[in-house]
């Protein structure tokens, strides 16, 4: 299929690109794997398309003040080649592997699939695990929406029309956190039925978030409460499965209905928590 | 001059190749007209639904747009044929609705065309199609078979009262086949869905008509399997337009696995209309598209019954199918439920009496049609879902049960051809053979204890077994006339020796995938003794191919394979006169081989060049003989072929989701004699792949308002890399007795023989862990696979 | 709106739509054929080609995207006429049957390659796993490819 006509420009810089959000029908084109299969299938028509994949600012990975600063442009295959990610954070090394394909990877940004809110991509689990920050900058000024307040629905977030994501901030994990991501994907579209991501800090504070399940990402505190600060034995990891996933809005396809859903979200939170040990 | 002979059964390496891995392939989209234009349709966004205006006006003062047809203008045109007659059970004929172009008045299934839009560009015309505005009145919608013959369901077409187009039936009558399971010891009754699928061949279909009005004649070039098939049909049964005056040209086809086989209904509007515009318009489909409009497979809705007596020998099968065919009648999709199933219940048994009962449906659903395998893939899952289950029921090993009830090996020469109950005669067989080489393959008895180790560690591990028989090589024509073709069902081919004894060989086959330009080469390379390269393989041009039926039903090797070889018998025989008389020799005292036509006894010999040249310079040469060495021949077999083998899957199932891994797939099939042995393998490899997807991961699904919820692939699974394990394959050869290449097919063994292993597998795994299910519905989805495990009586 | 684009080591300039894919540019504008389309919804891989030498998906970028890079398709990856090792090993592997899908799988492991030297047969399945086939069933292209690598890594080495 060919999209709507639209007007295409190119932004420079992210100041550039927030002059260009002129209201109406306005999209940001980072690597285009969310926006441009939904135009082309005409499902989204915007009127207006800025590219803002050639604007470096909002590329690459660095460390600053015990955070990991992921610059909203960074490529899926950047982040899980990354040495500081690789170090700090290997649940996101993890979760690279599964997002998508080689293709998708290689294009595809953290930005743009954060901004998108696909209730089934990877990164809204792991960056609600590992409560990071989403920086926003618009003509407000800059913004930073703590992970847990920035998924508000299906495909929704807190970005308003004219703001743009600069980069995801993650507080570095004190050495010896374990953490995990695991992923039950749907056969066809490789999108997450489950998506688990667990992090466990020195002292067992413990942090679980899931997508795939429900019509938003959502951090598990219930099952949190369960196991931060216990052991994880058997006997805590059955009374976090038993208050797990306590959601609404629970999503079901052909592959999977909302019971069984939750069921296997259970599953591999067990599992998740069995690699944390 | 070398000889190549012995080439027939060398794994050689295609010579279409080159081209593919260069990406100079010349697949129908990549060809671009003089002038060309770009067709893009207004489709039925309803399963049902009245069609109360349809407003061009808007669209038709777009940008770039240069005509809008709707059905209107259609209406007086023929729909696109049925190219097969079934009777109802009292000889009266089939229910054969008209398959319009485009709709008029009432669209019967998501998809149905209602406007054609001819733009100057893609983008145009697409745009235009969207500002097309059709007022429908929606309409109750009947999409599953079962609920479409019960009293009160919505009407697809009023001529077929209770939506039944046919009701067929074949073999012993009930009576006797219910008196013969009655007086069982021990019953095994199944029913199941074998599920609707969508093709998925990668390459969308691809159309582009094209008219030259100073020779009056039309072209078209089309994603097909059979160009002449297809001219045949838009011209004798759809368009009324002159035959010699239609070029037809099928160039590389990306896949097809039968849903290129029929005449769409694009293909002739695309035709069509380039004479009205005297423009050439092209149409590519959209995967969506492809998703809702190429023809569908099975669809199957199925009870079974089955008896053994004490020595669990089978007393008898009874079998009852609703057939889905969609909202209308695809070219053959007739003789897939019936023809093409009910004579394969059979199987590879000497099951005394069979009957089998099909109610052939509409529904507002894409239509059905033969998808690689066509009916026998479900008579095969019929029976070894059977097989399987009943070995569990009485305690006895799968296998075992198999080799009781096989028919003895034959071999259709000192032993007589096995006459089925479902009116077949087996060529040859040996069905011991090839499940005997599975179990040894598996490693039978060390699996099974390896089985009971597995469930301690969460997992359950099983076995699943598939022995089957599928009939191949269509067709004698008089035997598919008298059951209701419409066409017949030889091949053609030519053979012309150049001058310089090059060989160039039209056939009326047509390869999308299967290699005939080095398997075919590879046949005439050999019998000529000559080299490879000095033959080339043409097809899939009207123009150039005298005639043709075109490739399906795994018929290629055996039929038109066999039309080569009795032209190169043909050339030899001339060959013979033409070397006797330069060699002053009798005609009887010629021999040739490698090449070579020598004089009996002596070493007076001339090369194939020699005489090829002779036969174009007639100088020296007999009287009354024509000149030059070109022959055709038409080859009407005499009966079909019958492949057959052993499937053998080992999976495992996770316990606490339901997953199921396939860990291993083993695969013996026998195809008669093997031209060329690696592209049998790669046949027999994407087969069960297709087999495989079916049992675990595909499946066309329709909500109550006939939508189609899965039209796309991130939604309908077709297998990818990481769903599949390394296949370890073996063959056994029994030839084909009635053909002169010994060969019986090989396209679809592999789509036959693997899905019942693949469910048999899951089962068995199930069973091991005490969870007695009788079935689960396809595709063995997780969550299926988990029901099934909370509902089955865990012990 | 120009673009300018190296593809196969030649620079073109067209003006183009915003909206024209850069499947459709490489297919109908510089007639490159071999880069297939085989559904809408970047799936299946039919149309991967190298974007800076990295492996995308043509037909989910826009050519107006691809203005200033560098593109490989299938009809630019044999160099001085000789094959790839890749496109050599498909042939004696039977890695293809009706050919559609196998530029775009070669190309993704052109890239494959290059990031894992010596791949195991798992590597390559999940490699190759946005790509889709329907003939081969995956098995020879596995076998293709890790041949491939093992010559490739051979030649490094000598």
């Amino acid at each position: 299929m060919i999209p709507v006509a639209f007007e295409y420009r190119k932004a420079q810089t992210v100041e550039d690109a927030i002059g260009l959000l002129s209201g109406g029908e306005t999209k940001l084109l980072a690597g285009g794997y969310s926006l441009l299969p939904s135009m082309k299938l005409r499902l989204n028509q915007p009127s207006k398309l800025i590219d803002i994949s050639n604007i470096p600012s909002l590329k690459g990975i660095k460390e600053e003040n015990g955070n990991v600063i992921i610059n909203a442009g960074t490529t899926h295959y950047e982040i899980g080649h990354h040495e500081i990610i690789k170090k700090h954070l290997p649940f996101f090394v993890d979760a690279v592997h599964v997002i998508g394909d080689v293709q998708v990877r290689n294009r595809g940004t953290i930005g743009g699939s954060l901004a998108h809110a696909d209730p089934a991509a990877d990164w809204p689990a792991l960056v609600l695990a590992a409560e990071a920050i989403i920086e926003v900058m618009g003509r407000g000024g800059i913004r930073s929406i703590p992970a847990n307040e920035f998924f508000t629905g299906l495909f929704s977030t807190q970005i308003k029309e004219d703001e743009i994501i600069t980069a995801i901030r993650v507080p570095i994990p004190r050495e010896s956190s374990k953490m995990a991501y695991l992923k039950f994907s749907h056969p066809a579209s490789r999108f997450a039925i489950v998506g688990c991501a667990v992090i466990r800090f020195p002292g067992d504070k413990t942090n679980i978030a899931f997508t795939g399940i429900a019509d938003t990402p959502f951090r598990d505190y219930a099952a949190e409460q369960a196991v931060s600060g216990k052991s994880l034995d058997l006997a805590s990891i059955e009374s976090a499965l038993s208050v797990a996933v306590n959601v609404e809005n629970l999503l079901s396809d052909n592959f999977a209905s909302q019971s069984y859903r939750k069921h296997l979200a259970k599953v591999y939170l067990k599992r998740a928590l069995q690699l944390v040990v | 001059m070398s000889t190549t002979n012995g080439i027939i059964g060398q794994s050689v390496k295609r010579v279409e190749d080159k081209r593919f891995i260069t990406g100079k392939g010349k697949y129908t989209d990549d060809i671009i007209l003089h002038g060309q234009t770009y067709a893009s349709f207004v489709r039925s966004p309803y399963a049902h639904a009245s069609i109360v205006s349809v407003d061009i006006a808007a669209a038709k003062a777009m940008a770039g747009v240069l005509a809008i047809y709707t059905g209107k203008d259609v209406a007086d045109i023929n729909g696109v044929p049925c190219g097969w007659l079934v009777n109802f059970k009292d000889g009266s004929p089939m229910m054969e609705p008209k398959h319009p172009l485009m709709v008029a008045d009432k669209a019967r299934h998501t998809g149905d065309a209602v406007a054609m839009v001819i733009a100057e560009t893609r983008e145009q015309a697409i745009d235009a199609a969207e500002a097309v505005e059709v007022i429908y009145e929606e309409l109750p919608v009947t999409v599953n078979a079962y609920e479409a013959i019960q009293p009160g369901a919505p009407l697809v077409h009023d001529v077929a009262p209770g939506n039944i187009c046919f009701e067929w039936e074949l073999g012993d009558s009930k009576e006797e086949v219910d008196a013969a399971i009655a007086a069982s010891a021990h019953i095994t009754t199944l029913e199941f869905v074998n599920q609707r699928l969508v093709p998925n061949a990668i390459e969308p279909r691809s159309y582009i008509g094209s008219y030259d009005a100073a020779n009056e004649k039309y072209t078209l070039y089309t994603s097909t399997q059979n160009p002449h098939l297809i001219r045949l049909l838009m011209c004798a049964f759809v368009l009324g337009i002159p035959e010699h005056k239609v070029r037809v040209v099928g160039p590389d086809v990306g896949g097809a696995f039968g849903s290129k086989v029929y005449h769409y209904t694009e293909e002739a509007l695309v035709t069509w209309a380039s004479k009205k515009l005297n423009r050439p318009i092209k149409w590519t489909a959209e995967r969506h598209e492809s998703f809702l409009l190429d023809a569908h497979g099975r669809d199957h809705i199925t009870k079974a019954r089955i008896g053994f007596d004490k020595d669990q020998k089978i007393t008898g099968l009874r079998v009852e199918t609703i057939a889905n065919l969609g909202a209308y009648l695809s070219t053959f999709s007739t003789c897939v439920p019936t023809y093409l199933y009910g004579t394969l219940l059979q199987g590879q048994y000497t099951t005394p009496v069979i009957n089998v009962d099909v109610t052939a449906v509409f529904t507002n659903t894409t239509p059905v049609d033969a998808y690689r395998g066509a009916g026998r893939p479900e008579a095969t899952y019929v029976l070894e879902r059977l097989m399987d289950l009943a070995a569990h029921e009485m305690g006895i090993d799968p296998a075992a049960l198999r080799f009781k009830n096989f028919i003895p090996p034959f071999d259709g020469v000192n032993q007589a051809g096995y006459l089925t109950r479902v009116a077949l005669q087996y060529d040859s067989g040996n069905y011991h053979g090839t499940l005997s080489k599975g179990l040894e393959m598996l490693g039978y008895t060390q699996f099974r204890e390896e089985q009971q180790k597995s469930s301690q560690n969460g997992k359950l591990l099983g076995v699943g077994f598939s022995t089957y028989i599928e009939a191949c090589g269509l067709a004698p024509s008089s035997i598919a006339g008298a059951l209701g073709a419409r066409a017949g069902l030889y091949e053609v081919g030519q053979v012309r020796v150049q001058p310089t004894g090059k060989v160039s060989v039209f056939t009326g086959s047509h390869s999308h995938g299967q290699g005939h330009e080095t398997s075919f080469a590879q046949i005439v390379a050999d019998k000529l003794g000559i080299e490879m390269q000095d033959v080339e393989i043409i097809h899939g041009d009207s123009d150039s191919v005298a005639f043709g039926m075109g490739t399906y039903g795994s018929r290629s090797l055996a039929v038109g394979g066999s039309a080569i070889v009795k032209c190169i018998d043909k050339i030899v025989e001339k060959g013979k006169k033409i070397a006797a008389h330069k060699m002053e020799a009798s005609e009887g005292d010629i021999d040739f081989a490698n090449g070579k036509f020598t004089v009996k006894g002596t070493d007076k010999s001339l090369s194939f060049g020699d005489i090829a040249l002779t036969a174009y310079i007639p100088h020296v040469y007999p009287k009354d003989l024509e000149p030059g060495l070109d022959f055709s021949s038409f080859y009407d077999p005499t009966n079909f072929t019958y492949p057959f083998g052993c499937h053998i899957a080992v999976g495992e199932v996770d316990r606490e989701t339901g997953e199921v891994a396939l860990k291993r797939f083993i695969a013996v099939d026998d195809v008669g004699n093997i031209v060329n042995p690696m592209i049998v393998e790669g046949q027999i490899h994407g087969g069960v792949a297709q087999g495989i997807g079916q049992a675990l991961y595909e499946g066309a699904e329709y909500d109550a308002n006939g939508q189609l919820t899965n039209g796309s692939y991130m939604d309908y699974c077709i297998p990818r890399a990481d769903d599949l394990p390394m296949f370890e394959t073996a063959t056994q050869v029994t030839p084909c007795p009635h053909n002169p290449l010994g060969v019986k097919g090989a396209g679809e063994a592999g789509a036959i023989g693997s899905t019942p292993a693949v469910v048999n597998a899951v089962i068995d795994a199930l069973w091991s862990g005490g969870y007695n299910v009788k079935d689960i519905r396809m595709p063995l989805t997780s969550e299926r696979v988990w029901n099934a495990m909370q509902l089955g009586s865990a012990t | 709106m120009q673009i300018h684009v190296k593809v196969n080591e030649v620079d073109y300039v067209h003006e183009v739509e915003p909206r024209l894919l850069l499947v459709h540019y490489l297919r109908d504008v510089l007639r490159l054929t071999g880069t297939h389309i085989g559904c809408e919804t970047s799936v299946c891989g039919a149309c991967t080609v190298h974007i800076n030498k990295k492996a995308a998906k043509s037909c989910t970028l826009l050519a107006v995207q691809a203005d200033g890079c560098e593109i490989t398709t299938i009809e630019g990856l044999a160099s001085n006429g000789d094959l790839h090792p890749l496109q050599e090993s498909f042939r004696e592997n039977h890695g293809l049957q009706c050919g559609f899908c196998t530029p775009g799988i070669i190309m993704t492991a052109a890239d494959f390659i290059q990031q894992i030297p010596d791949p195991s047969e798992e590597d390559i399945r999940h490699a190759i796993k946005g790509n889709l086939c329907r003939c081969t069933g995956y098995h020879n292209i596995i076998t293709s490819i890790k041949q491939a690598a093992t010559k490739m890594k051979e030649e490094v080495t000598v």
